[in-house]
């Protein structure tokens, strides 16, 4: 009588064990076929130098999906990630030009050290998005329509500001400095490591550990997966989901910035649809949308494996059109599946 | 006042919803390491009672005291910071996180700027080991079983300092062994100073575990008294004991024989399911369907209805075999499901009546090009608000803003336009004021008289004495028994009810 029964549940739980397995990784062995196709295409997709670019690519998309996955844990989405992206490039790309560039904006402004801009977009990013929290836990508005308004108020806020500063038009010579600290990597022996690589490393260990070992990330689980019960426990529900917006915003600050001086200019279409990717590449990753799901390794797959799938469909060049079209059947592949974990059978 | 006596007096405690007199004057005297049972019907007021307690309600009168000192909660987790706890029968737990993270949520002990799941693994292992509860901490709360997981929730009460903890039908869905073991820990929580509540319709179950008992009818508390002292027959007099006056209408023997629906063998597919029930409904006849919470009464007509998948079993309407695997083929084969959560699923609330009424009979108004005959509708709408006596200004008013009984009534006209020979009403009465509730019943007996054929689920046992010509009463999954109105009992129908216990 002293242990009730574990045995009947621990042998449920093997039986069924095989076929969960398949369920949940299935996504993986169908991007990873879907991959290995390509490669088979065309081995060129297997050079280090593309492995490289991939890695660069992925890394800024890795900093942006671990800032929104803690909002989709929660049971939130965000679609101003894309905008969000594009204001903080152009503003640290407005403060960051060289000073010999014959366009310089602020023309008689001193060479700003790197770190002032860059911070100065995490918090311009992070006092957005706890606007956009405080909007969606206090007044009640689904995050969606929420962020979906917030995406085009930063699209104008950021709009105006570009046409004003620069009459719209790119902005470009960035500081030398800033894109060697940002596109520079390492050489280890033949192969490049890019810096970014080493930046969203450096990201992704402090987000896992606060998703790990913090409260603030036992409550951003707990909150997502079941919000009455949090409440009942007395976890304070405002107050974990605007530090976790907080978060994403300094995150979305941060890869904007990279992501600016990545691809060397600014405009107002910086980040456009990257908030879809990224809700994707968490989906891909297992990070559940009905909230209460997802892991830092999962949302590191789905980037990458999305990331991959992505340049080779480039690599080979296959028509742009159908690369939307193989987009959108992964998306709905992979939310498929994770439907298909949740469904209540009666 | 104050009692030095008792650890919680809840005193005089009202609370009325519209139209019902949920609590009246109702009274809970807990003393210390107690487990103290709480009996009644459904709908008798004991939810009610502790949900007053708990502060998701606000009671209206009453005082409430916790050792000596008034106390008035306005949520569940104030009140368990006042050490009073409660163990759901929906676990209200995170699934997806394991049960130490669940027993600490909230209060996690930390180490720095880090939660330390040393300490948290260290202090739930205590607490189970104290407990005799074998359950790995670092487990999925979601791959536990139904019993482990309320021990886990037991054991979060007491990691807590609960000094009282209300257990709500614990052992509604637990095997013997799991039952055996979970009075173990009650008699150990007893032994440590713990006051229980113990909620339960299960009369062995209470006379083995509980010292004391308070009975509750109708929204009062009958009788509180020592366990020993009490019997089941004693117990079942008190909960039935009122009289059945003049609150239903006059009825006319008027079954016919001829049956109008038979099942067989129904079994369903996905828990919570009907195990094994069959049964015939004769044309004219009224057949009630009685049961405690839990025996699946909803379930046998969802079944039957198509809206949960059938494993086993067939259905014949009169004579000849159906399929129902859908809502809509119930429909076309004559059915019709008036469903226990109005608001959920039978009202469109902010669709007006019109909408509301015609909504289940489309394809009848649809003409050649597909558009909608806005006449018939409406025509047919009005027949409605006649037949049925809504009272309502306009057709056009919205669902939202009629009363609990007057929208009853146009779900019953909405499906009365379909010409459904078979009506199942899941408890139509519920929440409905008692005028409403004689228009309903005279309705049905109407319906009986022009033939056709009424399954009507109540928990209310005065309603199903007062309405029906027999009464099927189901337990634990099964048909306990059809018993004939005229000549059954109350205590009958209980005793049937806790047959499959």
């Amino acid at each position: 009588m002293k242990s009730i029964s574990t045995t009947a549940v621990s042998w449920k739980k093997q039986s069924g064990s095989v076929s969960k397995f398949l369920l949940s990784n299935a996504i993986y062995f169908v991007l990873a076929a879907i991959f290995l196709v390509m490669v088979m295409i065309n081995p060129g997709l297997l050079t280090l130098d593309n492995i490289s670019f991939i890695l660069s690519q992925a890394s800024t998309r890795v900093i942006f999906a671990l800032g929104i996955a803690g909002i989709i844990i929660l049971g939130h989405t965000d679609l101003s990630l894309g905008r969000m992206i594009g204001l903080s490039g152009i503003l640290v790309s407005s403060l960051l030009q060289n000073l010999d560039y014959p366009r310089r904006i602020f023309s008689s402004m001193p060479r700003l050290p790197l770190w002032l801009p860059i911070l100065g977009a995490m918090l311009l990013s992070a006092l957005i998005m706890i606007l956009l929290g405080l909007v969606i836990a206090k007044i009640k508005v689904p995050s969606f329509i929420a962020s979906l308004a917030f995406q085009l108020i930063v699209m104008g806020i950021l709009s105006l500001y570009f046409d004003y500063v620069n009459d719209s038009s790119p902005i470009g010579g960035l500081d030398d400095g800033f894109k060697a600290f940002v596109q520079g990597g390492f050489m280890i022996g033949s192969v490049r490591l890019p810096f970014l690589v080493i930046y969203a490393a450096i990201v992704t260990a402090i987000i896992w550990f606060i998703w790990n070992k913090t409260k603030l990330g036992k409550n951003m689980y707990a909150i997502g997966g079941n919000p009455e019960a949090a409440n009942v426990s007395g976890v304070k529900i405002t107050k974990n989901l605007l530090l976790i917006f907080l978060i994403a915003g300094l995150l979305y600050g941060l890869g904007g910035s990279f992501e600016a001086a990545r691809t060397g200019s600014a405009s107002n279409s910086l980040g456009y649809g990257y908030e879809l990717d990224a809700i994707a590449a968490c989906v891909v990753g297992g990070v559940s949308m009905r909230g209460g799901v997802g892991t830092i390794p999962g949302v590191l797959a789905g980037v990458l494996i999305f990331q991959l799938v992505s340049y080779g469909l480039v690599f080979l060049g296959v028509n742009p059109y159908i690369q939307y079209l193989v987009k959108g059947l992964i998306i709905l592949l992979a939310i498929s599946i994770d439907t298909q974990k949740y469904v209540k059978r009666r | 006042m104050a009692n030095s006596d008792y650890i919680l007096e809840m005193r005089d405690i009202c609370k009325a919803f519209p139209g019902v007199q949920a609590l009246d004057h109702a009274q809970l005297l807990l003393r210390p390491s107690c487990v103290h049972a709480l009996m009644g019907e459904n709908g008798a007021g004991k939810s009610t009672l502790m949900k007053c307690l708990f502060g998701i309600y606000q009671k209206d009168a009453g005082e409430i005291f916790l050792d000596g000192h008034p106390v008035n909660f306005n949520n569940p987790y104030e009140a368990l910071q006042g050490g009073v706890s409660m163990v759901h029968q929906e676990l209200n737990q995170v699934l997806e996180q394991n049960v130490m993270e669940n027993i600490w949520l909230g209060r996690f002990p930390m180490k720095g700027i880090v939660v330390d799941e040393r300490a948290m693994y260290r202090n739930t292992k205590e607490i189970f080991d104290n407990l005799h509860i074998d359950i790995d901490p670092k487990q999925k709360i979601g791959e536990l079983s139904v019993s482990q997981r309320q021990m886990a929730e037991i054991a979060k009460a007491v990691s807590c300092g609960a000094k009282i903890i209300v257990l709500d039908e614990p052992t509604s869905s637990l095997t013997e062994n799991e039952v055996s073991h979970l009075f173990r820990i009650v008699s150990d929580l007893r032994s440590r100073g713990c006051a229980i509540v113990y909620i339960s319709h299960k009369m062995e179950e209470i006379l083995q575990i509980s010292d004391e008992v308070t009975i509750m009818r109708d929204g009062k508390s009958i009788a509180t008294q020592p366990a020993a002292e009490l019997t089941i027959d004693k117990i079942v007099s008190l909960m039935v004991g009122r009289d059945l006056s003049h609150r239903f209408p006059q009825k006319s023997s008027r079954c016919c024989e001829d049956i109008l629906l038979e099942v067989r063998n129904i079994k369903g597919a996905y828990a919570p399911a009907v195990k094994d029930a069959s049964f015939q409904l004769r044309q004219g006849e009224i057949l009630g369907i009685a049961g405690l919470v839990g025996a699946r009464r909803t379930e046998l007509v969802e079944t039957i209805f198509g809206l949960r998948t059938r494993e086993q079993g067939e259905i014949y309407v009169e004579g000849k075999k159906v399929e129902n695997r859908t809502p809509s083929q119930a429909i076309e084969n004559g059915f019709a499901l008036v469903t226990e959560e109005r608001r959920q699923t039978g009202v469109f609330e902010d669709l007006p009546i019109i909408q509301n009424a015609t909504v289940a009979n489309l394809a009848k108004y649809t003409g050649r090009l597909g558009v909608l005959d806005n006449t018939a509708m409406v025509s047919d709408a009005k027949w409605v608000v006649e037949n049925m006596k809504v009272k309502t200004p306009f057709l056009k008013t919205h669902m939202g803003s009629l009363s609990g009984g007057n929208q009853q009534k146009v779900i019953l006209g909405r499906w009365l336009l379909t010409n459904s020979k078979i009506l199942m009403l899941d408890e139509p009465t519920r929440g409905i004021d008692v005028v409403s509730k004689f228009e309903i019943y005279q309705l049905m007996i109407d319906l009986a008289q022009q033939g056709k054929g009424i399954l009507f689920i109540s928990s209310e046992m005065p309603e199903l004495l007062g309405v029906t010509d027999r009464i099927l009463v189901m337990s634990g999954g099964l048909v306990a028994g059809i018993v004939n109105t005229q000549e059954t009992t109350q205590e009958e129908i209980l005793s049937l009810a806790a047959k499959y216990l």
